[in-house]
């Protein structure tokens, strides 16, 4: 109780010291807490706000305030006045989300105009972080998975031949560049390319996936968005006997999404994915994050990719914040997450200082059943990958 | 041979998707060639009927089939409460204002689904018999698209039979000929309405729950699917229960084929099939009704 | 058609009409307001653009709408034909200057409107929806498959639109000259279709949507009228798109989608059809409600607009203006003269 009067007074005392003014750090959070990404919204939000609960002693002595800000839509319209408005009316020191790559692209004029640290949570694509200077990524980009992957089929799964279904949208192309270029410079070669409809619904899958099963491949790679396409894919690859057919379906980890893994049931048993994460990986980071996260969410929740976005985001932001002694000037924030590390969920992650964008581990997983559920097993491992698109400068990431 | 399997493999699955479309889109035809009502709800009870049948099976273990039964009383139920207290009001409005209140309605029916479930999709397990591959002499196939076109053939059966033979069937024929007549028959239409209404509503559950397995399950499958289900009522003609059925086989197969082996050219077919189609014949492809 | 009679505009139907077109005290009101808020709101100015821009859009939904009584789902199509004839010329190096890009944006989607009119105005109720929101889904889906022109998914972003004569640069973050350019431009789409409304063409359009046979009857060039309505119509929402990919630098898939088309109409049938000012009522309580409210209740927001909807459809048919209007006519009961 004593505890809890001084603290008031002391708060009461340093309301009236400008002091204060250092203590409080606004951050603009972007999401598209309506419509169809609501869900991912959500992942994100929660991996932001468990970050922020389980670390109160790091964010100490500052108070960070999140203002959230709905983008309903990937249109880029409602992102771009969200994210003015964060800039212009709210004042905002850092800006934070962005789960759809066209609402980071309209956005990035604007992020650049008003000068402030930008991380991108969660969009994909590659060149994303080329478009304004001030744009750190803590998620992934389409070619960390896709690179990787296309490398360790044709090596690990010894494939020859593989056929790639993509949702038809720039993540999907990414994906498809992505694997094209590592699987066909290791040997192999895509035998044919699927687009499969647009992102906004799933579609039916089964004449896409029926015209990748006449043409026999030893893989198909498959990419679709996060969310309920994954599971119309599993569905459909066990009802159309791809597996007895000997065909192997492999992916980044979208399609073995953690909120939708358990759903899939026996169907998903035998994916093989390319993911940065999983709820599965064995590290203590992540026991102690998918633990504090059924607590705080419920048993039957789980945290995915998204969520450690959102967690390794704002632990980022807290790093920040920490280091410039809660006054945020752009170029010094930058500074200070240049060649940042961090134990993330994911294992060790940091930032390139020369593209802003992520390193991390790449693991390579197989579904199995364990104890009634299914299971990721990891059976592959690359450790501290980078974006090759950027870094082979490949398309849309060479310089123009 | 190989060809043969190809035309068959390309048939079943084009046919099981095109009943799905069937079986949301006919009640929506009957009601709309009944009363010219502009319902785009309709899909909102599609989303409705398969919750109710996703959570019955979910959360009380309900069987597949009672869940489906399940699904098209709740469904049913709801759709004559609604019918009754809004709908009736609007009956003589302009074109838009229904257009208006049903487009208000499947905002409702999404926001409160969102709020008190979730936004996330709703997994439909199938029982285990209906999962995986049927051996049919030519070819192996997808079980379930199997079973959805014998359930499909039943179902436009019945509803032919209903149509063609009963007395409720002639009195909704005449009167989606000709209302004044109709009326001056003698023929209650309000209740006519009601009575179609509300089983075209639970055909749309039916069906919401029947095609889970491929179109999943989401708040925003109100509105996803919406345009297929116009699509099919337009092409196939308004209150023609045969005239839907061609349609939305016709739909179906040419969309599947049409994307395994043009996948490239996206939805734009499908969206071009149908401006060629309702400009070659505005009432639709199979309606005899010429205004 | 006989030519007018000579003396035909002391005809009292001409007077009448004359009167109608007679400029009212409280017309100047939404243009002050509209001022007031460049001075008050500076920091609002983002939001304040997208709403003229919007209203304008709105506007060219009420021609055919409101006075030609054509019910369409496809309106965005003219909207995404005008933006990405903006985007597309700006970020292909061929012309960006914003007030020719305009005119430009308006002579293409007049063409489309023009031809798809012709073709699908022939047809009406739910044949006509189902028409125009595939011809919308089409050009959307033709945008999205021909990438390396429009950018696809993605869009065009950055486009590098010249400064307003030259000399006003468009400022991303405080859109001062965005917001005065928009103003006038829509100033002045505004004066022309109020003209036009109450030109004797305007009222033989009324006449159409009101009784279609008798129109005919009196011989007047029904089809004609109509598609001429739907072009221009399309003209003046080409306008809205390409200003919207102006002030914003910015165009995508979004400008074609069923979205857009439907939150128009939603907001035309809000703030009442039909009567021009409808537009500008519409468009402010919508996009102040959504503004507002989804940034304090997300989820909420949804389930309010729709329950807005079926109140409005069910009780006040005639939108906002329409409640307003009534409750005018009640208070000058003895005098009513509309």
């Amino acid at each position: 109780m004593m505890k809890r009067i001084v603290a008031v007074a002391v708060a009461a005392l340093a309301m009236t010291t400008s002091w204060a003014q250092a203590q409080e750090v606004k951050v603009g959070v972007n999401l598209p807490y309506t419509g169809i990404g609501a869900e991912f919204a959500q992942l994100v939000d929660r991996g932001m706000e468990l970050y922020l609960k389980l670390n109160a002693d790091k964010v100490r002595p500052y108070k960070i305030t999140l203002i959230k800000r709905d983008v309903k839509d990937p249109g880029g319209a409602n992102a771009k006045i969200a994210v003015q408005e964060l800039l212009t009316q709210d004042n905002v020191d850092i800006l934070a989300g962005w789960i759809y790559s066209p609402n980071a692209i309209a956005s990035a004029p604007i992020v650049t105009a008003g000068k402030k640290l930008a991380v991108i949570m969660n969009a994909g694509t590659a060149q994303i972080t080329n478009m304004s200077p001030y744009y750190v990524r803590t998620s992934f980009s389409m070619w960390h998975a896709g690179y990787a992957l296309g490398e360790a089929a044709a090596k690990l799964l010894n494939a020859k031949t593989a056929v790639v279904g993509y949702t038809d949208f720039p993540p999907g192309k990414d994906s498809l560049a992505a694997f094209k270029k590592s699987f066909e410079g290791t040997g192999g070669k895509v035998i044919d390319e699927i687009p499969m409809g647009g992102a906004g619904a799933v579609p039916d899958f089964t004449p896409f996936f029926q015209r990748a099963k006449d043409k026999k491949p030893d893989v198909f790679f498959v990419f679709v968005p996060a969310g309920d396409h994954a599971a119309a894919v599993v569905k459909t690859y066990a009802a159309l006997g791809m597996r007895e057919a000997g065909i192997k379906l492999i992916g980044p980890g979208d399609i073995t999404q953690d909120t939708k893994l358990q759903a899939m049931g026996a169907a998903a048993v035998g994916l093989i994915t390319m993911h940065h994460y999983h709820a599965d990986l064995d590290n203590p980071e992540n026991k102690r994050f998918v633990e504090a996260w059924k607590k705080e969410y419920g048993a039957t929740t789980t945290p995915d990719f998204m969520a450690v976005g959102g967690y390794d985001g704002m632990a980022a932001i807290v790093h920040v914040v920490q280091t410039l002694k809660g006054k945020i000037g752009v170029e010094q924030a930058l500074e200070a997450l240049k060649g940042w590390k961090f134990a993330s969920p994911r294992g060790p992650i940091s930032i390139d200082p020369v593209t802003r964008d992520i390193v991390m581990n790449e693991y390579l997983s197989e579904a199995v059943m364990k104890d009634g559920r299914v299971f990721q097993k990891v059976i592959g491992k690359i450790d501290a990958v980078k974006d090759a698109c950027k870094e082979q400068k490949i398309g849309p990431c060479a310089p123009k | 041979m190989i060809f043969g399997v190809d035309v068959a493999s390309m048939l079943l699955g084009g046919v099981a998707a095109g009943m799905v479309l069937f079986i949301v889109s006919v009640g929506l035809s009957v009601t709309m060639g009944l009363m010219g009502f502009v319902n785009l709800a309709h899909g909102g009870f599609a989303m409705l009927g398969g919750y109710a049948i996703a959570l019955a099976m979910k959360h009380w273990g309900l069987g597949f089939v009672p869940a489906l039964v399940f699904g098209f009383v709740v469904t049913a139920a709801a759709s004559v409460l609604l019918e009754r207290l809004l709908y009736a009001r609007l009956y003589r409005a302009t074109e838009l204002d229904q257009v208006l209140f049903t487009i208000g309605l499947v905002f409702m029916m999404i926001a409160s689904v969102t709020l008190l479930i979730g936004p996330e999709n709703q997994p439909l397990a199938l029982p285990a018999i209906l999962q995986g591959q049927i051996n049919l002499g030519i070819t192996q196939y997808r079980t379930y698209s199997v079973v959805l076109i014998v359930v499909g053939i039943v179902i436009v059966s019945g509803l032919w039979l209903g149509f063609e033979r009963t007395q409720i069937g002639a009195q909704i024929r005449a009167a989606v000929d000709n209302r004044r007549m109709a009326e001056s028959l003698g023929i209650n239409i309000a209740r006519l309405f009601t009575i179609t209404f509300a089983f075209g509503s639970g055909m749309a559950a039916l069906g919401g729950g029947l095609g889970a397995e491929f179109l999943g399950l989401d708040p925003q499958y109100a509105l996803k699917y919406l345009v297929y289900f116009l699509i099919v009522v337009a092409v196939g003609g308004l209150g023609r229960v045969t005239g839907v059925f061609y349609a939305a086989l016709l739909i179906g197969v040419l969309d599947f084929v049409l994307k395994k082996y043009v996948p490239q050219g996206g939805t734009a077919f499908i969206y071009a099939l149908t401006i060629l189609l309702l400009l070659w014949r505005p009432q639709g492809l199979f309606s005899a009704k010429v205004t | 058609m006989t030519p007018p009679q000579a003396g035909w505009a002391d005809h009292p139907a001409a007077l009448a009409l004359a009167g109608r077109h007679r400029v009212r005290v409280w017309e100047p009101i939404p243009w002050v307001l509209a001022l007031t808020f460049y001075f008050a709101f500076p920091k609002h100015l983002g939001f304040g653009t997208e709403l003229l821009v919007t209203i304008l859009f709105a506007i060219s939904l009420d021609l055919v709408l409101g006075y030609a009584g054509i019910v369409t789902l496809g309106h965005a199509a003219f909207f995404g034909a005008g933006a990405y004839t903006v985007g597309m010329l700006a970020k292909h190096g061929i012309w960006n200057e914003p007030i020719t890009g305009l005119i430009l944006a308006a002579v293409v989607a007049a063409a489309v409107g023009l031809g798809s009119g012709l073709v699908l105005l022939r047809t009406h109720g739910l044949t006509l929806l189902m028409l125009t929101l595939c011809t919308m889904a089409l050009l959307e889906e033709a945008a999205n498959l021909a990438h390396d022109y429009t950018g696809g998914f993605d869009g065009l972003d950055s486009l590098p639109i010249a400064p307003l004569f030259g000399v006003f640069e468009f400022n991303p973050l405080y859109p001062k000259t965005q917001y005065l350019y928009v103003l006038t431009v829509l100033f002045v789409c505004f004066v022309f279709v109020r003209t036009l409304v109450y030109s004797p063409f305007g009222q033989s359009l009324t006449g159409i949507r009101e009784n279609m046979l008798r129109m005919h009857a009196v011989g007047a060039p029904v089809r004609g009228r109509l598609v001429l309505c739907y072009a221009l119509s399309a003209a003046i929402a080409g306008v809205a798109g390409g200003i919207w990919a102006q002030a914003n630098a910015y165009v995508n898939l979004g400008t074609l989608g069923l979205d857009r088309a439907a939150t128009v109409l939603i907001i035309l049938v809000l703030g009442g059809y039909g009567r021009l000012y409808g537009a500008f009522i519409g468009a402010v309580a919508y996009m102040v409600l959504s503004h507002f409210l989804s940034k304090i209740y997300p989820t909420a927001w949804q389930l309010g607009l729709g329950l807005l909807l079926v109140v409005i459809a069910l009780f006040a048919r005639n939108g906002i203006l329409g409640i307003a209007e009534a409750a005018v006519r009640r208070l000058r009961t003895p005098h009513a003269t509309l």
